[in-house]
């Protein structure tokens, strides 16, 4: 590997610090009580409102339909997926350290592999917030879910909900760029040899 | 086609209409007419979901409260109980807020609120306290303009109708007191009335704020001639360390004041050094005297408010502190006193004299330092009408009262008898326009009208009767307002509105001295109340000995607990009732059956205390007043009351059926 294709790989590892700072993904709703508009901020670590109170007013109004409430400590998620982002790190700098052409194609597949997983598990996050819902809820409409949309905008009852990416998710991009760029600079380089 | 044809003829027939009544009323022009008042509509429309410009507050009169206003609109957006017991809000019956209507006289539930003052820093209102005066049991309340709740209400000692207050000094470090009705000094002094001349007085108050937190403290009061003390007004710019006051009854008449106290040509403007008088003070030139008052506070956090009880004040007497007090003749039984921007011009409102009377500040000073002195009162000097007087403005109609000024050259007097207002020149002392004010108009208002700096834009006038203005009301009909525009030559009405209580003096200022700063909740993490609960699992029921403490949570859309058993006849029961939202306007309520106090609401994160002793036995209904949710309805619980010696338990659930 190339000293241009090594540095690429650790700044893909190094890109994903401010996972911890920024969120990578944001809930919006709004409703004929909400002109401001309430929602929720993911961290890989954490829940936040995007006011102080967001959380507060959400699960207020969920609870009339029977949701269950969002509290951070509950979500085991917060406090695995940290673990794996810091191993993701420390793995892109192994490799860039090491040079191995196969660890990082590993890199690049594992990457891939946790997101498909991520968002499956975000949406299965949303189908189990959205469908199991308390029977003894007082607000009861037949055959209505509230599954938030996985990306986009969805009305439910009297809320919009949006779901959209957030900052956070910039920089993951940019890990699977810079990544993807240093596998691209070891196959162009390894061809002329070929 | 027939439709359009039809249309088309309604059309050109309504023109004609028009046309023939233009040539039969004349061309509209000036004042009053069709266009004007299309062009009034336009000037006040405020468009749904818009902000109006100015925030005004009206005082409340006998209702002991201050509304808020919207300008250009006239729409009301609150009204803050401060000197009176709200059953609306609870406020004056929850126990957190009992001790701000503690006196020397005991529990006052009401007073006249007459003339509130915004906080202001280098002479424009600052937009951070408002304060007011109670005209009967002499008070002075501060609200705090983030909550718009009365937070601090300081009484006055050796005060008999603190009228002219509560206005505040360039930098708000004084608002000023002082007695409308001379009393004897001294508490519970025991006199024959007619000994008025030789054992009663007057009282200026000084009372000073501190600058961060707001909160008065009276730093001293000067014994003044037992003459009725009706308004003031402090200095500013050059005249900022004054404070000028009116004063009526020189003839010291304490019977049929109507005849007895109209019968000189002159009274007086008192004018007031308070930075030299403080020196005074400082310097140990005044004595303590026993006076008995309350001072009452409340903290923003929403603790308790609690009664201090003083003692003592400091009394400074003018012959012991020369300079700091000199009387200026002024016709005839003068009400308001008003200070132009500059802080040259002191424009008087002799209600029964025939002009408005204006003295120089740069003229008052020449004449004290050239002693131009007629006459002295206890060691007041007395200065020569000719040597402050300015000008007289000729011809300003019947009982001239108060003055605001626009900022562009022009003062702004009210006339009560004659009903309108005057427009003059503080160049020429002229008057250059008037126009009518439904009617008998008392003070007036421009948005920073008593400022260094007014908004010449509106003017409000507030008026004493509505007769046939409204749809009529009854015998007795609530007090009205005119907002004018002023920023042309002429005056033109815009609004004719009523309003709420009998409001005396208003303030205005600019919507973005405030709205930044404007609460939306009361933060629990601040909440400070030793009987809060912070959260829905602390809700609880406590008895220690004859009295029940609920610790009750107010959560959409319950109560809890919402079922208690085990009350006693003779028991005293306190609801401790948090609202536990953290939501911008989500309003909970309580009230429960037979409760002879009042229902209180709660904003959210607020802690109120409501006492209640059931006389009888049996099941008693509570629920919440404020329809706070879709299921406001089910917001409801039950207590049980049984009899002294009864053995029932005391429970509490929530949600177990
Ligand atoms: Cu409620």
């Amino acid at each position: 590997m190339s000293i241009r294709a090594r540095l690429l790989i650790i700044l893909a590892g190094l890109i994903l610090i401010p996972l911890w700072y920024i969120p990578f993904w944001s809930i919006s709703m709004t409703a004929p009580q909400y002109p401001e508009g309430i929602g929720m901020y993911i961290s890989i670590n954490d829940i936040q409102g995007h006011n102080r109170h967001d959380l507060q007013s959400i699960n207020t109004l969920n609870h009339y339909i029977g949701m269950k409430e969002i509290h951070k400590e509950e979500i085991p998620e917060l406090r695995i997926i940290p673990w794996i982002v810091k191993a993701m790190i420390a793995f892109a700098l192994i490799v860039g350290l090491t040079g191995n052409q196969k660890l990082l194609i590993s890199w690049v597949v594992l990457f891939i592999v946790l997101s498909l997983a991520g968002i499956a598990d975000y949406w299965w996050w949303g189908y189990d917030y959205g469908h199991n819902l308390d029977p003894r809820a007082p607000i009861k409409v037949p055959g209505m879910s509230y599954q938030p949309p996985l990306i986009g905008t969805k009305q439910l009852l009297n809320i919009r909900a949006s779901s959209f990416p957030y900052w956070g998710s910039a920089f993951l991009a940019l890990s699977f760029g810079f990544a993807t760029a240093s596998a691209w600079l070891n196959k162009s380089a390894a061809r002329p040899q070929n | 086609m027939t439709k359009l044809l039809t249309l088309k003829n309604i059309v050109v027939v309504t023109a004609v209409a028009v046309g023939a009544a233009l040539l039969l009323t004349g061309c509209p022009s000036g004042q009053g007419n069709l266009l004007d008042r299309g062009d009034a509509a336009q000037k006040t429309y405020v468009a749904p979901g818009e902000y109006d410009e100015f925030y005004a507050f009206f005082s409340g009169g006998y209702s002991g409260q201050l509304s808020v206003w919207g300008l250009p609109s006239g729409r009301m957006f609150k009204n803050i109980p401060v000197f009176s017991q709200d059953p609306e809000t609870g406020y004056g019956y929850y126990e957190e807020s009992k001790p701000l209507l503690e006196t020397s006289y005991g529990f006052i539930p009401w007073d006249d609120s007459h003339h509130p003052h915004l906080s202001q820093t280098e002479g424009v209102a600052d937009g951070r306290w408002i304060f007011i005066n109670a005209n009967n049991t002499p008070r002075i309340a501060r609200i705090d303009l983030e909550v718009f709740e009365t937070v601090e209400v300081l009484e006055l000692p050796n005060t008999g109708g603190n009228h002219a207050s509560s206005f505040v000094t360039t930098n708000t470090e004084y608002i000023v007191g002082a007695t409308r009705f001379s009393i004897p000094y001294e508490t519970d002094l025991d006199v024959p009335i007619d000994s008025y001349s030789e054992n009663f007085n007057g009282a200026f108050s000084l009372i000073k704020i501190d600058e961060n937190t707001g909160e008065m403290s009276l730093d001293f009061q000067i014994i003044v001639p037992p003459y009725n003390y009706d308004l003031a007004r402090p200095g500013k710019g050059p005249s900022a360390d004054w404070i000028f006051f009116t004063t009526y009854n020189t003839e010291e008449a304490h019977t049929l004041l109507e005849i007895n106290a109209s019968a000189y040509d002159k009274d007086y403007v008192a004018a007031l050094n308070w930075r030299k008088a403080a020196e005074y003070v400082r310097d140990g030139r005044a004595t303590m005297i026993d006076a008995e008052y309350y001072h009452n506070y409340y903290d923003k956090s929403q603790g308790m408010a609690v009664s201090q009880i003083k003692d003592q004040v400091l009394l400074l007497d003018p012959k012991d502190a020369p300079g700091i007090l000199y009387f200026m003749p002024t016709p005839k039984s003068p009400h308001g006193v008003d200070v132009d921007p500059t802080g040259e011009y002191l424009v008087a409102g002799g209600k029964l004299a025939t002009v408005i009377p204006v003295h120089s500040f740069s003229r008052m000073i020449d004449a004290i330092e050239n002693e131009r002195f007629i006459d002295e009162v206890d060691g007041i000097p007395v200065l020569d009408y000719d040597a402050t007087i300015v000008g007289e403005v000729e011809n300003p109609g019947l009982g001239p009262l108060h003055t605001e000024f626009d900022g562009n050259g022009y003062a702004y007097t009210s006339v009560y008898i004659s009903s309108e207002i005057v427009k003059w020149s503080l160049e020429t002392f002229e008057v250059v326009d008037r126009i009518d004010a439904y009617y008998s108009i008392g003070h007036l208002m421009i948005p920073g009208g008593d400022t260094v700096n007014p908004y010449g834009k509106y003017m409000v006038g507030l008026t004493k009767t509505a007769k046939d203005r409204y749809l009529p009301t009854g015998p007795k009909q609530n007090h009205p307002a005119q907002l004018y525009d002023i920023s042309g030559d002429r005056m033109q009405l815009l609004l004719d509105f009523p309003t709420i209580g009998e409001p005396h003096y208003a303030q205005a200022i600019s919507r973005d001295k405030i709205m930044p700063n404007a609460r939306r909740i009361y933060e629990l993490s601040d909440n400070n109340n030793p009987y809060a609960i912070k959260r829905v699992a602390d809700a609880r029921v406590e008895r220690e000995g004859d009295v029940v403490r609920v610790y009750m949570a107010n959560i959409r859309s319950h109560f809890r607990p919402d079922n208690i058993e085990g009350i006693k006849l003779g028991d005293t029961v306190y609801f401790h009732l948090t609202n536990l939202e953290q939501e911008w306007d989500v309003v909970h309520g309580f009230a429960i059956k037979g409760m002879n106090t009042a229902e209180v609401l709660l904003a959210p994160g607020q802690t109120k205390t409501l006492k209640w002793t059931p006389t009888r036995t049996g099941i008693y209904p509570f629920y919440c007043t404020a329809f706070c949710s879709a299921l406001h309805q089910e917001m409801q619980g039950y207590v049980r009351v049984s009899a002294a010696d009864s053995d029932v338990e005391l429970t509490w659930r929530t949600g177990d059926l």
